[in-house]
């Protein structure tokens, strides 16, 4: 059975509590996930009260502070800060988004960071997205055309081809909508996830591209593709405003076409 | 090193395993059958209650009678019919989504079948025995 509660090892229980400095007026908590390898001991809530007069306002400016002058020992992955990297995507407050793009003021109450869900822990708010990643591999993308390119020239499209591509070249990979999606956290091993899934659009759309049909070949299928019930919780979570139930929709849509 | 210490069911490789046995080239047949049982539903759900609200306290020999004339007879039958297929296609993807491991996920999706196939049959015995 696909399993709905955590592993005994897995419950989070409460850890330390950071208190904020005396004479702090606008105190926020934290309550981040932590959980370390090196450490046989289930993962905690660390709770930190932090001064948001004297922090930036973004939860991963938090984060930031938290690391450098409270508690240095918190391990997560930033890179750009502004949203165009995806490495800090999280689990803030229930919802899977970028803690770079994400207001402290938005949530109500103690600000709750867990790593982004169902995907094994490195550490902290790491999740190892190996998986993830080896599966964009296997939809191979990339532009495969068996005519070769203009000698002087880019291969062209028109603007109306090129403007399929709007709402897909935006996705950044941070995988937000796969770890939200219920069918990949059940059958993530098999099922490519919406992630994946709009990466494989994005090359199937691409009017310059010439295996279309290799690239439907490789994705019908009741585990690749299929396992997508449209629960919309990716176009929901999508801290880049995409929607990858679309671009899925769009795949069974041409899955249907090109049977006639 | 933390990485060796997160579980793996396997030391093949993270590509290795998203490829998987390929692609089974099928499910469109699947999911377009689901949608289209789905459509045909709706009229006739809306003429099936819309015949038993009409037969409501009418006797035993007039409930038969109205069976037994040819188009209603049809339309239960492909009622039915599409009843019992999208039942069928349904619950195949429910048990494909939670059931573990692949041995009891087939033979789950095996026996819902049977019992799907099994009831079509025998429901649609019971209206031909009456139209007939």
């Amino acid at each position: 059975m696909a399993k709905f509660t955590l592993p005994a090892n897995s419950r989070i229980r409460e850890g330390k509590r950071f208190p904020a400095p005396p004479g702090a007026r606008r105190v926020k908590e934290f309550r981040v996930y932590r959980w370390n390898p090196d450490a046989p001991e289930n993962p905690r809530y660390d709770t930190y009260a932090i001064d948001l007069d004297a922090c930036g306002p973004m939860v991963l400016d938090a984060l930031i502070k938290i690391k450098n002058e409270v508690d240095p020992t918190l391990t997560f992955r930033r890179s750009c800060r502004e949203g165009i990297c995806g490495s800090c995507a999280m689990n803030i407050d229930g919802t899977n988004t970028l803690a770079c793009l994400k207001p402290i003021e938005e949530v109500k109450g103690a600000v709750r960071i867990t790593p982004l869900p169902h995907m094994p822990v490195v550490k902290d708010l790491v999740p190892d997205l190996s998986q993830a990643y080896a599966q964009l591999r296997s939809i191979e993308p990339w532009l495969k055309a068996d005519t070769p390119p203009p000698p002087d020239s880019e291969r062209l499209q028109s603007k109306e081809e090129r403007a399929k591509l709007d709402g897909l070249w935006e996705c950044i990979l941070c995988f937000c909508c796969s770890t939200s999606c219920p069918s990949y956290w059940w059958n993530g091993d098999r099922f490519l996830g919406p992630a994946i899934l709009l990466q494989a659009y994005r090359w199937v759309a691409d009017s310059r591209d010439e295996a279309t049909g290799e690239r439907l070949d490789a994705l019908e299928d009741p585990f690749k593709l299929y396992r997508c019930h449209t629960i919309m919780n990716c176009t929901k979570t999508c801290p880049k405003g995409l929607n990858p139930a679309k671009a899925i929709a769009e795949l069974k849509k041409l899955m249907v076409e090109r049977r006639g | 090193m933390a990485a060796e210490k997160i579980a793996r069911v396997s030391l093949r490789s993270a590509l290795g395993r998203a490829r998987g046995l390929g692609s089974a080239k099928e499910g469109v047949a699947h999911w377009w059958a689901q949608r289209v049982t789905a459509l045909a539903l709706v009229p006739l759900t809306l003429w099936f209650v819309a015949s038993v609200v009409a037969l409501t306290g009418a006797s035993h020999g007039e409930v038969v009678a109205w069976l037994s004339r040819p188009h209603n007879a049809v339309l239960m039958l492909a009622l039915i019919w599409a009843t019992f297929w999208h039942a069928a296609l349904g619950l195949q993807v429910v048990i494909e989504d939670y059931i573990r491991p692949e041995g009891i996920r087939l033979a789950g999706v095996l026996a819902a079948k049977a019992a799907m196939l099994l009831m079509g049959l025998f429901a649609a015995f019971a209206v031909l025995k009456v139209a007939l």
